[in-house]
């Protein structure tokens, strides 16, 4: 192997899927060879065809739709409240010296930490899950866009100067541009940690979701369950996750090597 | 009265951390007369580029002021179009759109804004790229497309701060031929900034030699070879009786700056 070569796409997919396979491997090995109780970890069968239980009689999709619209709604809101906000504060100093340690501080109170007074203030209804993803992305979002908007070139700023552009005109035209593929890249990251905001909701007051399911399944000691929920969220991240880096790839050509 | 006028420009930067002002340029008057084509050499570190910026607005003077046609320069304008030595095409636009930046500003109709940049994307030789992005484009497109996004404009003043530095001797042999060809077409009044002597004869109706930091004008030479000028110029008794003059004048300041290092 030589250091930072590039390989085959071929090759690259073919190695990324048999880290899968050998992943499975181990986990079969180690239950259905009767190394691991089965009361701690279910082996893959079980985990199938518990999995497939959940739909059929459980109505386990219903749970992965209210999860999902939980994710997309928080974070959504916080998306749409940190992005400006992040975008001033790049482009204006006096803005960010102003919010920027706030939010600093801010971005290390522990989401999950919120829960209870999140419960006393909004129930546990939709608003209180809404309000943990949230807090737990806002805070995140909002440093990472004001840096990235901040990280503009300056000679791309002053080239628009000097082409008779307004201080406006340098915002809209050079600094969002220029920002908008790691504002992308940011909003992606931050979408994951959205997921494990989530599932902290909902196995503490919840009735619904893929979290309350796991809940339940810890009071039966069902760990086929337990697996396939958290790999459920596994699969739902990486197509989320390959969406975003498709739609970044259409979006943002001309930042492609 | 001068198209533009350079009067007692100085530039000291502050110390860092308590430490000495650095003055980077000492008072410098100059005046520039409509469709000159000036070229300002010096060593590295004379506060050319320095001037440059000031005349731009990108940066403020300590002492004196630049008056272009008459009304003081306070900041960057469409007015004055600068080409950067450092690659500066926005890069998530295209060739086409790059050129349209300061059109679409000013809020001009698109089809005036297409001509125009047709006009400038032929007079740079770049027909045919309209629609590539510049990570497509080698080091010489790129400042080509950058000196059309500048003229498209059609400023009064054209800065450039050693365009060509980046570029490989071939490729800056061949734009250095370019630019003086569109000089001579379009007239324009031209001001750039460079390091070597070669360039700083061949494009210049004068050369303004500066000396080493603290920047000052040391000299004022008017080039006069003809128009329109051809590579094979520089080989010629007279180009070669100016290259040793200034070279003698670059050395004397290049030498100071080594023996202040």
């Amino acid at each position: 192997m030589t250091p930072l070569k590039p390989i085959a796409p071929g090759r690259k997919a073919v190695l990324g899927i048999a880290f899968f396979v050998v992943f499975v491997a181990v986990w079969a090995a180690a239950t259905l060879g009767g190394f691991v109780s089965k009361t701690f970890l279910a082996d893959p069968l079980t985990m199938v065809r518990e999995g497939w239980d959940l739909f059929a009689k459980f109505g386990f999709a219903g749970d992965i739709a209210i999860t999902v619209w939980r994710v997309l709604g928080g974070f959504v809101l916080a998306a749409l409240c940190a992005v400006p906000l992040g975008i001033v504060m790049g482009a204006y100093k006096p803005i960010e010296a102003f919010f920027e340690p706030f939010v600093s501080f801010a971005r290390y109170l522990p989401a999950s930490a919120f829960i209870p007074l999140l419960i006393l203030w909004a129930g546990i209804g939709e608003m209180q899950k809404l309000l943990v993803i949230f807090i737990g992305s806002f805070f995140q979002l909002v440093l990472m866009v004001a840096m990235a908007v901040g990280s503009t070139r300056r000679d791309l700023v002053e080239a628009a100067y000097t082409l008779g552009a307004s201080a406006r005109g340098v915002v809209r035209r050079v600094l969002l541009p220029s920002a908008a593929p790691a504002i992308a890249e940011t909003l992606r990251l931050v979408l994951g940690w959205a997921w494990t905001y989530v599932i902290v909701a909902e196995l503490i007051g919840a009735s619904s979701g893929i979290g309350h399911m796991i809940t339940d399944s810890q009071a039966l000691l069902n760990t086929g369950q337990i697996i396939f929920g958290i790999i459920v969220i596994g699969v739902i991240g990486l197509i989320s996750d390959f969406a975003f880096k498709w739609a970044n790839q259409r979006l943002f050509p001309w930042s492609l090597a | 009265m001068s198209k533009l006028a350079i009067e007692g420009v100085g530039r000291t930067f502050p110390g860092v951390r308590g430490g000495n002002p650095t003055v980077a340029l000492e008072p410098v008057s100059l005046r520039v007369e409509d469709n000159d084509f000036i070229t300002i050499l010096g060593p590295s570190g004379c506060g050319k580029s320095t001037l440059l910026r000031i005349v731009a607005g990108l940066d403020t003077p300590t002492t004196g002021r630049v008056m272009l046609d008459g009304a003081p320069v306070a900041a960057p304008g469409a007015d004055r179009g600068m080409v950067f030595q450092s690659y500066t095409l926005f890069p998530w636009l295209t060739v086409r759109e790059n050129i349209c930046f300061g059109l679409r500003e000013k809020g001009m109709p698109q089809t005036e804004q297409r001509e125009i940049a047709a006009h400038y994307i032929g007079r740079v030789g770049l027909a045919g790229f309209e629609n590539h992005y510049p990570k497509m484009l080698s080091g010489g497109m790129q400042q080509r497309t950058a000196i059309a996004r500048a003229l498209a404009n059609d400023p009064k003043i054209l800065l450039l701060d050693e365009p060509f530095g980046a570029l490989d001797n071939q490729t800056r042999a061949l734009m250095q031929e370019l630019l003086l060809g569109i000089w001579e077409a379009e007239k324009k009044t031209v001001l750039f900034v460079t390091h070597d002597i070669e360039e700083a004869i061949f494009m210049a109706g004068r050369v303004v030699v500066m000396s080493a930091r603290p920047g000052r004008i040391k000299a004022d030479v008017a080039v006069d070879l003809p128009h329109p000028r051809h590579y094979t110029l520089k080989t010629t008794p007279e180009f070669s009786a100016l290259k040793a003059r200034l070279t003698e004048e670059i050395r004397v300041e290049a030498l100071k700056v080594a023996a202040a290092a």
